[in-house]
């Protein structure tokens, strides 16, 4: 795809999910839906009244959701299998693990209402575990798209792509963010802004965050690298190799730093590139309050991302 | 007799009483041959693999519609071994049944052998999905027969599960939304052996009435001996038959079944036959064939 103007506004990437698997299952009569219940929250409605026959409601089942998943893959469906990732990834994580990655069977997993969307339900409800958790699973694919665009890309890379994936699908609205639209493909990142000072990898909802940041870094005299590593497994790492050459990277994410985005970055550049490092996340289990109180109360916000910034670099805030 | 597989033989097309003769010699074959896996393996599940035994062979040597040539053709019966646990008896099968030379079931547990302690579909043709813990066989199972629905394919779906892995909650789930589909191209098999890895399981977790539950999930229940050929492939020639809902077949069976030493005692359900015990067990095999 060429470039054109990005819409303005702010997005519910569950809109761009729903849009993409609707297209492909136009197009291709293997495309099912397996949901927990959760046709709403996956706004999978028009999906059904489109395919009722391709869209599979198991109930409030995960374990069996992602089984059934697995044996509709087996029985030549690509399934998309789609709940709110909190409980698709912690309850189903041994059929997760066994019957699609072990497996390798051809199930496309989306974590809907993901990392800290149901802010005020709690640490129940929160999903910023999930990728520390898979990460760890051989053959995995794991994909946290950006915005509306990157989330179609990613949703048709996932039908295309011969084996299992997770993609980590926001409910945050986030703005569609200007860039080439080249294309999407799983284990690549791309290099949104160039900076030789230091570099800031994001991901999901924190990418228009670090652009803001490195603007603000700009506005200092500081040019600040702004990398969108959506694909976490397997990692790019060459745009990474690139950023190390900063000297100095910040990672942001709507999750866990230890053992997501942030613990991805730093095995690799602790092992091939040792750079001076900040990984903002969320510590632990997290108090009540909106999605985006408890962003800007965690210093995932653009302001938060240039404080890193500047520790990192021995600066004062500008 | 002879210790080579036959895939072309493996098919129902063969006169009544030879039908049954056949899925006899090949089970009595599997079993000398899974104890000889294991003893040379140094472990194994020898009382479950005993258990299944006759079920598997009834499965892969004349009711299976598959072709070990083609193991991914799409219009194949699948069958699922939920009990994955149990690999001697499902890697000799499979090797009986041609899906790979039987001389690899000397590789049994070796190093870099593609036959490991439960099976994996990357590497193994016939194997439809990897299991091992209990309770995701079912699931997968379920998911194949929704999708054979959705398409309005003629193939059957088995499964075989332990009894014990009925106490897994998954294997509710899943056998609720089996009742609530209708998917009359199911079929589960119940190895009701009466045993777990410790214990009896109405010792440890009862599941009894076990087939009031499956009722109450919406299958038809039958109970059928799991160690007669004939009962066997007449339960199995039925659940065919044209049906709205998932069958259930509670399959009363032995674990250790055909070693005198091992029936029925729950010390089996691992463990290595000495060179003793090994020579007895193949003894009464080979006397059990003779009658």
């Amino acid at each position: 795809m060429s470039a054109p103007a990005p819409a303005t506004g702010l997005f519910d990437c569950r809109d761009a999910y729903v849009r993409a698997v609707e297209e492909l299952a136009a197009a291709d009569p293997r495309i099912v839906a397996v949901v927990n219940d959760s046709v709403g929250s996956s706004k999978l409605g028009k999906f059904r009244d489109r395919f009722p026959d391709r869209l599979i409601n198991v109930g409030i089942a995960e374990q069996n959701m992602v089984g059934v998943g697995a044996g509709l893959a087996n029985g030549g469906k690509i399934p998309f299998v789609s709940g709110a990732s909190c409980f698709l990834t912690a309850r189903a994580m041994e059929q997760i693990k066994a019957d699609c990655a072990y497996s390798f069977a051809n199930v496309k997993l989306c974590g809907i209402s993901s990392g800290v969307a149901y802010g005020e339900l709690g640490a129940t409800h929160h999903s910023i575990e999930d990728i520390a958790w898979l990460r760890a699973i051989d053959r995995l694919a794991v994909i946290v798209p950006a915005d509306p665009w990157e989330t179609a890309e990613a949703i048709k890379a996932a039908a295309a792509y011969d084996g299992p994936v997770y993609v980590r699908i926001s409910r945050m609205p986030v703005p569609e963010l200007a860039r080439e639209r080249t294309r999407f493909a799983i284990g690549h990142g791309e290099t949104l802004r160039e900076g030789g000072d230091i570099a800031i990898v994001a991901n999901g909802t924190l990418v228009h965050r670090a652009l803001a940041a490195a603007d603000a870094l700009a506005a200092e005299g500081v040019a600040a690298r702004v990398v969108n590593m959506a694909s976490i497994a397997p990692l790019d790492t060459e745009l990474l190799a690139e950023a190390a050459k900063t000297g100095a990277i910040v990672t942001a994410e709507e999750g866990l730093a230890r053992g997501g985005l942030g613990g991805a970055v730093a095995e690799w550049c602790a092992e091939n590139a040792p750079v001076r490092m900040r990984m903002l996340g969320f510590p632990g289990f997290l108090p009540t309050g909106s999605a985006a109180w408890l962003m800007d109360r965690f210093g995932l916000s653009a302001d938060g991302i240039a404080t890193a910034a500047r520790e990192l670099l021995g600066l004062r805030a500008g | 007799m002879t210790d080579g597989s036959d895939p072309s033989t493996n098919a129902g097309s063969r006169p009544e009483n030879r039908r049954i003769e056949y899925v006899r010699e090949r089970a009595n074959w599997m079993r000398r041959r899974l104890l000889r896996m294991i003893v040379d393996a140094g472990q194994g599940h020898p009382g479950g693999d005993l258990s299944a035994t006759d079920i598997l062979a009834a499965l892969y040597f004349d009711i299976l519609r598959i072709d070990p040539a083609n193991p991914r053709s799409p219009d194949r019966d699948r069958f699922v071994m939920s009990k994955g646990h149990c690999t001697g008896a499902l890697y000799s099968a499979l090797a009986g049944a041609g899906f790979f030379p039987e001389a690899e079931l000397d590789t049994y547990l070796k190093p870099e052998s593609r036959l490991n302690g439960h099976p994996n579909r990357t590497y193994l043709p016939g194997v439809e999905t990897n299991t091992g813990p209990l309770g995701h066989g079912l699931p997968v199972a379920v998911g194949i027969a929704v999708a054979a629905q959705i398409d309005g394919a003629d193939h059957h779906v088995f499964a075989l599960t332990g009894d014990g892995e009925l106490q897994e909650g998954s294997m509710w789930e899943a056998a609720m939304f089996a009742g609530h589909r209708g998917l009359g191209n199911l079929t589960v098999i119940v190895d009701r052996n009466r045993l777990q890895q410790g214990a009896g399981t109405e010792n440890t977790n009862a599941l009894e009435p076990l087939a009031d539950k499956w009722r109450a999930f919406g299958w038809r229940v039958e109970g059928v001996d799991g160690h007669d050929p004939a009962a066997l492939l007449a339960a199995f020639d039925a659940a065919r038959a044209p049906r709205e809902t998932p069958l259930c077949l509670i399959a009363d069976t032995h674990k250790g079944q055909g070693v005198s030493f091992m029936r029925d005692q729950a010390g089996w359900h691992h463990g290595v036959p000495n060179a003793e015990q090994y020579a007895q067990a193949i003894r009464e095999l080979e006397e059990e064939m003779a009658r």
